[in-house]
């Protein structure tokens, strides 16, 4: 996907000045954030299953080249095919290789976050072969122009349903639907004819198991069992971050990944696939495909953003961020919103090009708390940040305010000086009010609100002043 | 036992008499207070804009005004828990100073923490008559464990009743640098704060950051609000709570 990070600031302006988005960010937020509460209170000792989890997902990625060479093994002794894709164009040369080889007009879709970052509907188009997103959300999104997705699970967080109406009647020439249900038939009745003639499924994966060789897939709508099974090739296109040693460790991710996610104890549809169709079998593809995907990944392994690599995708960082409430999915510009995102676009596509993201966090650590691998976000987001002053990254302005309070408050009788002086300014400039209106110093701040005015004296000098008398 | 009071920048320029406020409620509580008087700031702004020098230069500026003292108190979640939950990052790189870090750390305490759980302090001196709702900061709350602590105190003091508002625990929108330079977006998120502060309907949300103090009742005043008022905890603690100024 085109990286469009640099311009958060000027997008997340227009969000909040989205009075639609604005309240479908209001009404959405607390559907997630309290349906998890709920389910993580299920659990008996939800933070000793985060601590398992935290510690499984290391291990594991301490020895990410060895798992990646045992699944490789497990899944071709089962009959399917480990490729292996450095970059997004990799990925979309190797699932366009897949497509001509099998001779594929169309292809269907599950829900994949690679098949972003790597842009490979744009490819597949490109190559004269149809792509058609499936679940819901994604599929919402494709008719609307291929408009991207605004959260990682909930493409469509950002709209309402008289939006989807809208669209639905419009392209499907329809008359338009108001309940959900309505619509949720109408495009199963669109998609149905896709599924059945699709040559190729395209599927991410949740989790890939190394002792079996396996996929799992997290779904909710079933289609992700159709676009698996139905046609006569499937491609799984996922990271490489992604895999873990055995059944018993997926079972310890899936006690939290589902409930971090949406709320729910478990997915309403859970598909662990192992190979290609057996003799004795009824359903599944004949030819399977695993595009394992670097994109930066390797890079961050034993570096000090190691830990981000724990991610499993599910969301709750972004539901319970206070920034992405306001602003949405959208102004982040790229692949992953949220505090996930913060940290992983400035990674994946270069800290120049999204300067703007590790600053737009007030650091409140909601995410970290909440996250059930037990990322250290905000700690990573200040690590991206020393990297911008690092590489000089920061307006010269802003780097010289830093260094001249450090210099300051290093001096204190200079120090005491100057805040007594500006102390006296500030309560000048509310002129006999409690508050400031206009903050020429820091104008943004009064863009929104006053900025309270200052008593008048400093905490030093009136002590010393009293200790004096 | 000796405790240092660490001011803190903003509580120095904005609100000095939460300083007095603090003083006089560790004195309450028995302590022998110094007020190191070359004090100045805790380093948290370099360290989270990405400068460590800078902020590694002021804390080894407070770790020498404070490390002759048994505790070192701050009426602030944020000062407290930068240097309690930071320093040793900030140091790591020399072992022997990690260590002096380590130990300064473990002493700091955010003010209603250090008075509940150190101090032990019986009775609070403030006599504050009317419905309070207290904003949970993010760095107290997260980083040091303040939630009952400030509510144990408020208990103690039978003129108050108090009612939680919808989402006490969620962010203010302050983050530091990140209300001016982000300034839009941080006001945005001040507004759903300060509609769950409104919907609480009490006479005063009380908190114990400066920086979301400012941020909550520059937001409530320009969303023509002139009624809710905004006090530091160590004023209703203290009974500080007449305008004086």
């Amino acid at each position: 996907m085109q990286i469009r990070s640099m311009h958060f600031k000027a997008r997340a302006g227009q969000k909040l000045a989205d009075v639609v988005l604005q309240e479908n960010l209001r009404k959405a937020k607390s559907k997630f954030v309290d349906m998890r509460a709920l389910a993580i209170a299920e659990l008996d000792d939800f933070e000793a299953t985060r601590e398992a989890a935290k510690v499984l997902r290391d291990r594991t990625l301490n020895d990410l080249d060895l798992w990646l060479e045992r699944f490789e093994l497990e899944a071709t002794r089962r009959g399917a095919t480990v490729l292996w894709a450095k970059d997004g164009a990799e990925v979309c040369q190797r699932v366009v290789d897949i497509a001509r080889r099998h001779g594929v007009k169309k292809v269907t879709k599950s829900k994949s976050m690679l098949s972003e970052e790597a842009g490979l509907n744009e490819a597949l188009e490109a190559a004269g072969i149809q792509p058609v997103e499936t679940d819901l959300g994604e599929y919402i999104l494709q008719i609307n122009d291929n408009e991207p997705p605004s959260h990682i699970i909930a493409p469509v967080f950002h709209k309402r349903r008289e939006e989807v109406s809208a669209l639905f009647a419009r392209v499907h020439q329809l008359a338009p639907k108001t309940e959900i249900e309505a619509m949720t038939r109408e495009a199963r009745e669109v998609l149905r004819p896709h599924f059945l003639s699709a040559d190729m499924g395209i599927s991410g994966g949740n989790f890939l198991v190394a002792e079996t060789g396996s996929v799992a897939l997290v779904t909710n709508e079933g289609n992700g069992r159709m676009v698996t099974t139905l046609p006569r090739v499937h491609v799984v296109v996922t990271g490489i971050e992604k895999v873990i040693p055995t059944l018993e460790d997926l079972a310890t991710l899936m006690r939290l990944l589902p409930r971090s996610a949406t709320g729910q104890s478990i997915s309403n549809y859970f598909s662990l696939l192992t190979g290609v169709k057996q003799a004795d079998e009824q359903d599944g593809p004949a030819h399977m495909y695993f595009v394992l995907v670097d994109n930066g990944r390797a890079d961050l392994v034993g570096g000090e953003f190691a830990e981000m690599l724990r991610c499993i995708r599910c969301g709750a960082c972004m539901n319970h961020c206070p920034v992405y409430q306001a602003v949405g999915g959208h102004a982040y510009g790229w692949v992953y919103p949220g505090p996930m995102g913060s940290v992983l676009t400035p990674l994946f596509a270069g800290i120049e090009n999204a300067v703007d993201l590790p600053q737009a966090a007030t650091l409140c650590n909601q995410c970290g708390v909440v996250c059930p691998v037990k990322i250290p976000l905000p700690d990573l987001l200040r690590r991206l940040r020393e990297k911008q002053v690092e590489q000089r990254l920061r307006p010269v302005s802003e780097r010289l305010t830093l260094k001249l309070w450090a210099w300051m408050a290093l001096h204190p009788a200079l120090y005491a000086l100057a805040t007594r002086i500006g102390v006296r300014y500030l309560k000048w400039l509310a002129g006999g009010e409690d508050r400031i209106r206009i903050l020429g110093v820091a104008p943004e701040w009064t863009l929104g609100r006053d900025f309270p005015a200052p008593e008048g004296k400093t905490f030093r000098e009136l002590y010393g002043q009293r200790n004096r008398v | 036992m000796r405790v240092g009071l660490f001011v803190t920048c903003l509580v120095d320029m904005m609100r000095p008499r939460i300083g007095f406020s603090a003083l006089k409620l560790l004195e309450a509580a028995g302590c022998e207070v110094t007020v190191p008087a070359t004090q100045t700031c805790c380093g948290q702004p370099g360290y989270n804009s990405g400068d460590r020098a800078s902020a590694l230069g002021l804390a080894k500026k407070v770790l020498a005004e404070f490390e002759a003292c048994d505790y070192v108190v701050a009426p602030s979640g944020s000062c407290a828990g930068m240097i309690r939950t930071h320093y040793a990052d900030l140091a790591k790189d020399d072992e022997a100073l990690a260590a002096r870090m380590a130990r300064l750390s473990a002493k700091t305490y955010e003010l209603s923490d250090f008075l509940t759980n150190i101090a032990k302090l019986e009775s609070v001196p403030g006599n504050f008559q009317g419905s309070i709702t207290y904003h949970d900061s993010c760095a107290g709350l997260r980083e040091l464990g303040v939630k009952a602590q400030p509510r144990a105190l408020l208990a103690k003091m039978p003129g108050v009743s108090l009612t939680e508002m919808p989402g006490a625990e969620e962010c203010c929108g302050f983050g530091g640098a990140f209300s001016v330079k982000f300034g839009e977006i941080s006001a945005a998120i001040a507004e759903r704060k300060c509609e769950g502060i409104r919907a609480a309907n009490a006479d005063a949300v009380v908190l114990g950051d400066l920086g979301c103090m400012l941020n909550i009742e520059g937001k409530l005043r320009r969303m023509g609000d002139e009624k809710t008022r905004v006090l530091h905890l160590a004023e209703v603690l203290a009974g500080d709570t007449e305008d004086k100024f």
